[in-house]
């Protein structure tokens, strides 16, 4: 982490671009050719991206077969949820419903509500646990309600805010006993627990460049061989006509290069990571003991949480408030997800869990990367009981009549 | 090693990745983040849009950042048509790009959509005419490439647009070969989308942008967190949006005149006369942009020839990299009348105004050569 930017709490936001990735990207920025062409300065784009697919895909335990190069997760997970929806529902009408979490990101979230008002889908909901983590008992009741009615199942690897792991392998094994496929979002996942896509029975997985050490502007989806998905842009037929776009040869060289090194050094970075959120963790209880952590605390290190994310309720502040106050002493933080950017809202994924509107919007979300270490911690510490004393002063900004979720129409 | 395919991509300018550099490196924050390391990034963003907005002319708010040329078509063409769908009609021409074909051909099967293909001419040009002919009261949008891809061709868009708002169409430019070589601030003018890809301008791959007339609807084509005002949803590629905007900005600077505004006439004009009716030029003879030189050799093999300029260390293309590998003769040359055995012999050579005379010279020379040995003349 260079002197002059400040201690950066938000890798789940997103997280530097790894040396070892720079290097590989700054490389293939110097060269030029277009993959699809067949000239050299073609073929050696080419290459490069074919073996980008091949490292990437062991990283994620898959076949290079299996990849899909994106534009990022967003693009993956709408590739994913839009082109399984419109493959099934073109093969059978019935199946029209898409079982999805109530603690999804957006680019899922929205994307569901968006094939339910103009696709003919119908969204059905599956709550989650008061740690968020997905009900398995619901998920299979409404799968034997009517399983030729299931379009697809959308279960997310990790949350993005809490960090709750998902209970995927259950969720796969509910839905593939009728054949239902299941997407996955593994963006924060990948890399961070381990995460092996054959092993999965996953129908198709998200994953995103930026959030492990690579660059942004690139992702994946990786789909099964067997799996039918309808693409969602159009054009030259690339990535076996799903993904039309001139590819990418040094975003993806470099993508895959960090997610190579990840996942090489995900046993020791994984608990190296842990620790230091539950260093972080204490740490804010001695700092301010009201505060609350939300999600399992994963204190045995069994992997029912990300080890880099600690989120908390902070009690009769604003979310946007302590965000604001750390800010000004040097701390980057998050107050949950950075893509509902705007007026606070409240969570979706802490309603879901069960919390009231002002728990949800007194949260905050630490979140731990490559390049945090003990420093990082100490200072949130030190900066915390000052932070949160003026930021509880500042109050709730809000009145009930102003707070409005976060765009997901299921929570009314 | 003479790179002359500068339509399938371009090298990223020194310049630009220097100005990109703190961008992937110490200035890496997202830009959604409320924090100052986001806000930072957040500031880029709106650099990287007041100037690209301000080269084609229109509000900052206007231009939504896209993953690249391919994204911006499907965003055009699905966001406008679905939104707004009026007669459920679209028009585009015979030689458009296969992102904008393709999504044609997406909302017809998918969406009910009628298609109408407005046929071009001998030289690749669509006559307004026949536009104005196929537009109906009710259609819902006519896009128009405003510079073919393959042959170099410019359409009149201003003319088939003003015919498109006379019925109250909404009209789309696919302005990916035209930026560097043509002022697109005319053509934005004149449409309510217009996309641009930056690698084809010496930005990084993987970024594009979409010029969306304000208070227009669009249905995303991304959906998710809700950036870029809701249109295009996925984390901003800051680097990728100032590399686009700076390659534009650059572009802009240098298109008023300069020596390669006469390098293209002067590659066709020394093939042609070098192999003495061995070789057509093929798109329009004067309404073309320079940048894009293409022949058809009757009589040899475009691949043959296309390897014999690579030993000669030219490197170009048949077309369409987007086509490349497929044995299919190019849709592109076929609308324009040639015939499949002569379309497949098509040889573009394609550079951009960083282009060196003694590079054109040579191409031009090796041309010649390359299409004498594989022809035996």
């Amino acid at each position: 982490m260079p002197a002059n930017t400040p201690v950066y709490l938000d890798h789940a936001a997103t997280t530097p671009l790894s040396a070892a990735a720079l290097a590989v990207m700054t490389r293939e920025l110097a060269r030029t050719g277009n993959p699809s062409s067949l000239h050299g300065a073609g073929r050696r784009a080419h290459m490069v991206v074919e073996e980008a697919r091949e490292t990437l895909a062991a990283a994620a335990g898959a076949h290079s077969s299996e990849v899909i190069f994106t534009s990022g997760g967003t693009e993956a997970d709408n590739l994913a949820v839009k082109g399984l929806y419109w493959a099934r529902n073109a093969a059978d009408p019935r199946r029209r419903r898409i079982l999805c979490s109530t603690v999804e990101h957006h680019a899922v979230l929205d994307t569901v509500e968006w094939l339910e008002a103009h696709q003919g889908a119908e969204a059905v909901w599956i709550p989650v646990d008061a740690d968020g983590r997905l009900d398995l008992d619901v998920l299979g009741a409404e799968i034997a309600r009517d399983p030729g009615s299931v379009a697809l199942v959308a279960a997310m690897w990790a949350n993005n805010e809490v960090g709750t792991v998902q209970p995927v392998a259950e969720a796969v094994a509910l839905a593939s006993a009728h054949g239902i496929p299941v997407h996955s979002d593994a963006v924060q996942a990948f890399t961070s627990v381990p995460v092996d896509f054959a092993a999965s029975g996953l129908a198709t997985m998200a994953v995103s460049g930026h959030k492990i050490g690579g660059p942004v502007g690139i992702g994946a989806l990786f789909v099964g061989r067997e799996v039918a998905l309808a693409p969602l842009l159009h054009g030259g037929g690339h990535e076996r006509a799903l993904r039309s776009g001139t590819l990418n040869a040094a975003a993806a060289a470099a993508f895959a290069r960090a997610a190579h090194d990840a996942a090489a050094a995900l046993a020791t970075e994984s608990e190296r990571l842990a620790r230091l959120r539950d260093r972080l963790v204490a740490g804010v209880a001695r700092a301010v003991p009201e505060a609350v952590l939300n999600g399992p605390d994963d204190a045995g290190h069994t992997g029912t949480r990300l080890p880099g994310n600690a989120h908390f309720t902070f009690p009769g502040c604003e979310g946007d408030s302590l965000l604001f106050m750390l800010d000004m002493m040097g701390i980057a933080s998050s107050t949950g997800s950075a893509c509902t950017a705007g007026v606070p809202r409240p969570s979706h994924v802490l309603l879901a869990m069960g919390r009231d509107e002002e728990t949800a919007r007194g949260s905050q979300r630490f979140t731990l990367g490559h390049t945090s270490g003990d420093s990082d911690v100490d200072a949130l510490v030190a900066a915390l009981p000052q932070a949160y004393a003026r930021a509880r002063k500042a109050g709730m900004a809000g009145h009930e009549s102003s707070i409005r979720t976060a765009g997901t129409g299921f929570i009314s | 090693m003479i790179y002359l395919d500068a339509a399938a991509t371009t090298a990223v300018r020194p310049e630009i990745l220097d100005t990109v550099w703190p961008l992937l490196t110490t200035e890496f924050g997202n830009p959604s983040s409320r924090h100052t390391v986001g806000e930072t990034a957040a500031r880029a963003l709106d650099y990287a849009r007041t100037l690209a907005a301000a080269v084609l002319g229109v509000r900052a708010g206007d231009i939504v950042f896209t993953s690249g040329g391919t994204e911006s078509n499907n965003l055009a063409l699905k966001g406008l048509a679905l939104a707004n769908p009026r007669g459920r009609h679209l028009v585009i021409t015979a030689v458009e790009h296969s992102s904008v074909r393709e999504t044609a051909d997406y909302l017809v099967r998918h969406h009910g959509f009628a298609l109408d293909v407005v046929p071009v001419d001998r030289h690749g040009r669509v006559e307004p005419g026949r536009v104005a002919a196929a537009l109906r009261p009710d259609t819902t949008l006519l896009s128009v490439m405003a510079v073919n891809n393959e042959v170099g061709t410019i359409q009149p868009v201003a003319e088939a647009a003003a015919a498109a708002r006379a019925v109250g169409a909404l009209v789309h430019t696919d302005a990916v070969q035209a930026a560097g070589w043509m002022d697109l601030a005319p053509l934005a003018a004149a449409t309510d989308a217009l996309s641009v890809s930056g690698h084809k301008l010496g930005g990084l791959k993987g970024s594009g942008l979409l010029y969306l007339r304000g208070r227009l609807e669009a249905e995303p084509v991304l959906h998710g967190g809700g950036q870029e005002r809701g249109r295009r949803s996925g984390t901003e590629n800051v680097a990728g949006a100032v590399s686009t905007a700076t390659a534009l900005k650059l572009a802009a600077e240098a298109s008023a005149g300069g020596a390669a505004e006469g390098y293209g006439r002067f590659l066709a004009e020394h093939v042609l006369q070098g192999l003495d009716g061995a070789a057509l030029l093929t798109g329009h003879p004067t309404e073309r942009v320079p940048g894009i030189v293409s022949f058809c050799f009757p009589g040899t093999s475009g691949e043959a020839v296309l390897l014999e300029l690579e030993r000669r260390g030219v490197v170009c293309s048949s077309g369409s990299a987007c086509h490349a590998g497929s044995t299919d003769p190019s849709p592109v040359l076929l609308a324009m009348g040639y015939d499949a055995d002569t379309a497949q012999t098509a040889v573009r050579l394609s550079f951009t105004r960083g282009v060196k005379e003694a590079e054109i010279a040579q191409a031009a020379r090796a041309t010649v050569a390359a299409v004498k040995a594989v022809a035996g003349l």
